[in-house]
C-alpha cells in the first residue's frame, strides 16, 4: 500500500541562512502512530509545518494521500489535522465557536453532532460555552485537538502534545491518541519524552540537526535505548573493587563513595539481584540506591557517536 | 472555491463585531455628533452655505468618508493582524483555503462592518441637517467601492505590520490628515491657488469630492476622475496582494 505521507529529499533553508532540514526522506504508513523524537531546534516543527503547508519548502517534495502539498494543497490540507506546539487560541471565543470555525475553514458543512461528539470524547462538552481564556492550559490543549479533529482528518499531527502537561493529563492524552488510532487515523507526534514514544508509538524516528538519524520499529529501538544506570551509594568508601565483584561492569565514583552499574531493562536479566547479593557477601554496606534511565541526550550522544 | 471557509471567516469576524457592538456603534455616533456640534454650530454660523448647500449638509459626505476610511482600514488590518499576533494564523495557513478566499472572508467582513457604521453616521447626520441624495446609485457605488478598497488596504497593512505600532501608523497618522485636508470640511476652491494644486495630490480629495457629488451635484473635481482614482487605487492594491500571495510575504516564511 502506498504510504499516506511521503517525504522525499526535503530541504528547508530559512532566509537567515539557517538550514532547518537537510535532505529528509520519510514514509508514513496509513493507520500507524509515528513518534518523532528530537531536541529543541532539531527540525521537527519545520518538518510538520511543511507537510501542513505553513512553511514553504526550499526543495524536495511531500505527498499526502498521493497529492503534492504545494500544487494540490486543497486535497492534502483537507486530509490533515494539526495540533500546534504553542497554545495559540482566540482568547475571547467560546469553545464551540472556535471548533466549529475550524470545521468550516476546512470546507466541511456544519455538523453540530460531530462537534458534539469530538467535544464529548475530549471531555470538553461541559465547557462548550466557556471562553477560551477561562480554560486551564490542559483544557486549551484539548481544544486545539478538538479543532484539529473537527473536520475528520485522516492524518493528525500532534506537535509536542504533552509539553508542560501534568502526568494525569499526559495519560489522558495518550488514551485520546489510542482511541483515535482505533478509528484509523494516522498520527504523527513529536516529543521530548522517550516514555511517551514507548507508550503509544508503533515506530519511532529520531531527528537532530535537520536530519533523520534513524527510524525504526519501536520494539527494536527500545531494546537499544533501554539502558539504565544503577547507582549504589556506600556507607564506607572503597579504593578498589573486591575480587568477588570483578566480573561485574562497575565503575567507582565520588572518591569511592559510589558504584555505578549499567544494565539493560530490555534484557532477559538485569543482573541487579546477583549484584546486590554479591555486594552484601563482600561485606559492603549500602547507604542508598538510585536508578536513572538514559536520557534522550545520552541516546543522541550514542546515536551520533555511533554513526560516522 | 471553498465557500464554507469564506463563510466561516466572514461570520467569525462579524461575531467579533457583535461582541464589541457598544464601542463599534456608539463611539462613531458620539464623535459624529461632536463634529456636527463643533463644526456645524461654530463654523457653520460663519460660513452658512458652500455652493448653495448648507454647511452642515456639506460636511456630511466628508464625515461619512472619514469614518468609512478609518473603520475599514482598522477592521481590515486588525482582522488579519490579530491571528498573526496570537499565533492562530497557523490554522488559516494549514487549511485548504486559497489566499483569495481568505481575502474574501476578511475584507468582506471589514467592509460590511465599515458600511454598517457609515450608514449609522448617515442616519445620525440626518438628525442634524436636511439631507438629500441626488444620485443614490452613484452614492452607493462610491460607498461600496471605497469600503472594499480601504478594507483591502487595511488587510495589506495587517499583513505588513510586525507590531501594533506599525498597525496603527497609517490609520492614525496618515489617514486623518489626508481626510481633514481633503476637503471634508471645506471646498478646496476656497483655498489659494497653490494649496488647491497641492490638494490635488491628496487621493482622499477625489473620494470625498465624488461622494459629495452624488449627494449635492457639487464637486471639487470631476466625479468621473474620482471614480477612476478609486479604481486605480483598487487595481494597485490587487497587484500588491497578488505579489504577497505569490511570495508568501510575512505569512509563509
Amino acid at each position: 500500500m502506498a504510504p499516506i505521507v511521503s517525504v522525499s529529499n526535503l530541504v528547508k533553508t530559512y532566509a537567515s541562512g539557517f538550514q532547518a532540514l537537510k535532505d529528509v526522506s520519510l514514509d508514513i504508513e496509513e493507520g500507524e502512530i509515528l513518534a518523532l523524537l528530537g531536541p529543541n531546534g532539531a527540525g521537527k516543527t519545520t518538518l510538520i509545518s511543511i507537510i501542513c503547508g505553513i512553511v514553504n519548502p526550499t526543495s524536495g517534495t511531500v505527498l499526502v494521500g498521493g497529492h503534492d502539498v504545494v500544487k494540490d494543497f486543497r486535497a492534502t490540507r483537507a486530509m490533515i489535522g494539526l495540533v500546534p506546539q504553542e497554545l495559540t487560541t482566540d482568547q475571547f471565543e467560546t469553545v464551540w465557536n472556535t471548533v466549529s470555525f475550524s470545521r468550516g475553514l476546512h470546507g466541511k458543512k456544519p455538523n453540530p453532532a460531530h462537534i458534539e461528539k469530538v467535544l464529548k470524547d475530549l471531555s470538553l462538552y461541559d465547557k462548550k460555552d466557556n471562553m477560551l481564556r477561562e480554560l486551564s492550559g490542559g483544557m486549551k490543549r484539548r481544544v486545539l485537538i478538538a479543532k484539529a479533529l473537527s473536520h475528520e482528518p485522516r492524518v493528525l499531527f500532534l506537535d509536542e502534545p504533552t509539553a508542560g502537561v501534568d502526568v494525569n493529563l499526559r495519560k489522558d492524552m495518550w488514551q485520546v491518541v489510542e482511541k483515535l488510532r482505533e478509528t484509523g487515523v494516522t498520527i504523527i507526534l513529536t516529543t521530548h519524552y522517550i516514555e511517551e514514544a514507548e507508550e503509544i508509538a508503533d515506530r519511532v524516528g529520531v531527528i537532530n540537526g535537520g536530519k533523520i538519524l534513524l527510524i525504526e520499529d519501536k520494539k527494536d529501538l527500545m531494546k537499544k535505548l533501554g539502558r539504565k544506570e544503577l547507582r549504589v551509594d556506600l556507607q564506607d568508601p572503597i579504593s578498589s573493587l573486591p575480587e568477588a565483584l570483578s566480573s561485574y561492569d562497575l565503575t567507582i565514583e565520588d572518591g569511592g563513595h559510589s558504584l555505578i552499574y549499567d544494565y539493560n531493562t530490555a534484557g532477559e536479566r538485569t543482573g541487579i539481584t546477583t549484584l546486590l547479593t554479591a555486594l552484601a557477601e563482600a561485606g559492603i554496606r549500602l547507604k542508598d540506591i538510585s536508578t536513572r534511565q538514559s536520557s534522550l541526550e545520552d541516546i543522541f550522544v550514542e546515536l551520533v557517536g555511533a554513526r560516522p | 472555491m471553498n465557500l464554507e471557509a469564506v463563510k466561516s471567516i466572514y461570520f467569525f469576524e462579524m461575531a467579533r463585531t457583535r461582541r464589541t457592538l457598544l464601542q463599534s456603534v456608539v463611539s462613531p455616533v458620539i464623535s459624529t455628533s461632536l463634529y456636527f456640534i463643533v463644526f456645524g454650530a461654530a463654523v457653520g454660523s460663519r460660513i452658512q452655505e458652500i455652493d448653495g448647500v448648507s454647511y452642515g449638509a456639506f460636511i456630511t459626505p466628508g464625515l461619512i468618508m472619514l469614518t468609512l476610511l478609518t473603520q475599514c482600514i482598522g477592521n481590515g488590518s486588525f482582522g488579519i493582524y490579530f491571528p498573526k499576533f496570537t499565533g492562530t494564523i497557523y490554522e488559516l495557513l494549514s487549511s485548504p483555503v486559497s489566499m483569495t478566499e481568505i481575502v474574501l472572508g476578511y475584507v468582506g467582513a471589514a467592509a460590511t462592518k465599515g458600511m454598517m457604521i457609515g450608514i449609522i453616521i448617515l442616519g445620525t447626520a440626518s438628525l442634524f441637517v436636511d439631507l438629500s441624495i441626488a444620485h443614490p446609485f452613484v452614492m452607493l457605488l462610491f460607498f461600496v467601492l471605497t469600503a472594499v478598497t480601504f478594507s483591502l488596504f487595511g488587510f495589506i497593512i495587517g499583513i505588513w505590520a510586525k507590531d501594533f505600532e506599525q498597525l496603527n501608523l497609517i490609520p492614525m497618522l496618515v489617514i486623518p490628515p489626508l481626510v481633514f485636508l481633503g476637503g471634508s470640511f471645506y471646498s478646496v476652491n476656497m483655498l489659494p491657488p497653490f494649496w488647491q494644486a497641492v490638494s490635488h495630490f491628496n487621493p482622499v480629495l477625489y473620494l470625498i469630492s465624488g461622494f459629495r457629488w452624488s449627494f449635492f451635484e457639487i464637486a471639487d473635481v470631476n466625479p468621473v476622475v474620482s471614480f477612476a482614482i478609486i479604481i486605480v487605487f483598487l487595481a494597485v492594491l490587487m497587484g500588491l496582494l497578488t505579489w504577497i500571495f505569490r511570495t508568501g510575504y510575512r505569512l509563509r516564511n
